[in-house]
């Protein structure tokens, strides 16, 4: 396996608060790496370092480095580094404009023009995300009157529109119903062709439906990184254990 | 059983004070009305709207409020296009770039300036302002429509700042952020996403300002010259709408004909300002 990411002894701070502690993991390509914890355990933290979306945050500090393809990512231009590595969030956030708009926004402000090429990017982009059946017929229509399901795979089809390498995804079910979890479940199995993705859950069955290997994060540690079907048999630490059992968090 | 005619009392208040301002605002625009249509049947619509010639003290009097119409537009519009940038950037930086700090002495100013007395300013205006203009561009008279948009967009920037900060600020975070994981630059984000969300909210702050220009009186009447001539360019003296009723309301005959006109003209006023404050309420909804 290659791999895609490798976090060497990163810890992270918020004012001089340590949220995570010394973490070193790797993710490989093409895997979807499920990120498991309570809350402030650190997941959305470390997440959001990934994609250096912390850099926002003037209180936010960190040591240790992450490596993109053998790339430090902290040496990179923050905004290139976001088009190689797309984040989705827990809510669904749809631009205030319409299906089509909301996707050919970031290829227009990276500099696609050509509307032919922006039609078929737009299509692409929504077939991958599993979409594209629901709305072909409604492209112009406002994408905020979408239901949530397919707000979040909006939200999907427009990150794969930047063509990324890596996916976050940040809690992308948290708010919607079984079934649209399901299906956008079913999108990141079929994206796992092509991207590498890491998924942040609170939802410890999500983890083990499509996580290829998971990490359980507890207090910004990490407690334990094993494939995802080891890790729910035979978990090697008690604390795992518990967490996924449901015995605390 | 006290508690319950307190109530009663309270509540009967409250709806007559409420009654109250309708019932004066009704009657002042019906004051207005009956008034302005007496003139009206007199002098005829068409003849007053478009006459070139504002001439109440010849004989035969004319009362032509084209020009001063022109002069109203003219020197609101000069007004509109300093303002309208300026603020909308300020509003920007305060919204997006200030620190911390800077934004909360930033947006206590310029809310501030809101409460200048128009006839401060247009005092002020009138002693640096209009020498200025006139020996910079090197023209007769200093007191023309250029310096009377330059005094009123002045006072147009805190609504449309404050407006529009507002509105912009009120955009959802969550938008900036999920334009930044796109890999969009500050600018671009701000430039598509921001303003274009806020942008209902910003039309109508403008549309305010504009309200609160084109109704301005003193000001306008002190640096703005009052020739009621139809200007050839924005560096002529000209005079509006507003400073002619301000002007000449003293010294005409209660109930005569100029005194009509000038009701005539308030009619045509309420019109225009009717019209800008509806168009900004369209927008304000919109934005809900």
């Amino acid at each position: 396996m290659v791999d895609k990411i490798k976090v060497e002894n990163l810890s992270c701070f918020y004012s001089g608060k340590q949220v995570l502690k010394d973490l070193s993991l790797t993710v490989e390509k093409n895997e979807i790496l499920s990120i498991i914890g309570p809350s402030n355990s650190g997941k959305t933290s470390f997440l959001r370092t990934l994609n250096r979306m912390n850099d926002m945050n003037v209180n936010f500090s960190r040591k240790g480095d992450i490596f993109l393809d053998n790339d430090n990512i902290f040496d990179m231009n923050p905004e290139k580094l976001r088009t190689r590595i797309g984040m989705l969030f827990a809510m669904p956030i749809p631009l205030p404009m319409s299906i089509y708009d909301n996707i050919a926004y970031a290829p227009k402000v990276l500099g696609l023009k050509n509307k032919k090429n922006m039609d078929e990017v737009v299509e692409q982009s929504l077939r991958d995300a599993s979409l594209w059946d629901e709305v072909k017929d409604r492209l112009d229509s406002s994408a905020i009157k979408m239901s949530g399901g397919q707000q979040q795979r909006l939200c999907i089809a427009r990150i794969l529109a930047i063509e990324p390498e890596v996916i976050l995804f940040d809690e992308p079910c948290s708010g919607l119903d079984p079934i649209s979890t399901a299906k956008v479940e079913e999108a990141m199995l079929k994206l796992r062709e092509k991207y590498t993705i890491v998924l942040v859950t609170n939802n410890v069955k999500q983890a083990s439906r499509v996580g290829t290997r998971t990490a359980f994060f507890l207090m910004g540690e990490l407690i334990e990184i094993d494939k995802t079907r080891n890790m729910f048999l035979t978990p090697k630490n008690k604390l795992t254990e518990d967490y996924i059992t449901g015995r605390f968090g | 059983m006290n508690s319950k005619i307190t109530d009663y009392i309270i509540e009967k208040i409250i709806f007559l004070c409420g009654i109250i301002a309708i019932v004066f605002v009704v009657l002042i625009f019906g004051f207005l009305l009956k008034e302005g249509f007496a003139f009206f049947k007199e002098y005829g619509v068409f003849n007053f709207i478009f006459g070139k010639y504002w001439y109440p003290s010849s004989n035969p009097a004319s009362y032509g409020v084209f020009s001063l119409i022109i002069g109203s537009l003219l020197v609101t519009l000069g007004a509109a296009i300093i303002a309208v940038p300026f603020g909308i950037m300020t509003a920007l930086f305060i919204a997006e770039l200030a620190p911390k700090g800077i934004r909360d002495i930033l947006k206590s100013i310029v809310e501030l300036m809101a409460a200048i007395p128009s006839v401060v300013l247009g005092f002020v205006g009138m002693v640096t302002l209009v020498p200025l203009v006139r020996s910079v561009l090197d023209i007769p008279t200093g007191l023309t429509a250029f310096s009377g948009s330059i005094v009123l967009g002045f006072m147009a920037m805190p609504t449309i700042v404050s407006i529009s900060e507002d509105a912009i600020r009120s955009v959802p975070w969550q938008y900036k952020e999920g334009a930044f994981a796109l890999g969009a630059t500050k600018w671009q984000t701000i430039r598509r996403v921001v303003l274009k969300a806020a942008m209902p909210g910003i039309i109508a702050a403008v549309m305010l300002g504009i309200g609160r220009v084109i109704g301005e009186t003193m000001a306008v009447l002190m640096v703005t010259g009052n020739a009621a001539a139809i200007p050839s360019s924005i560096f002529d003296p000209v005079r509006t709408l507003t400073a002619t009723i301000a002007a000449e309301m003293g010294e005409t005959v209660r109930g005569g004909l100029h005194y009509r006109a000038l009701f005539g003209i308030g009619l045509v006023l309420f019109t225009i300002t009717f019209l800008i404050n509806f168009i900004a309420d369209l927008f304000l909804n919109k934005k809900r």
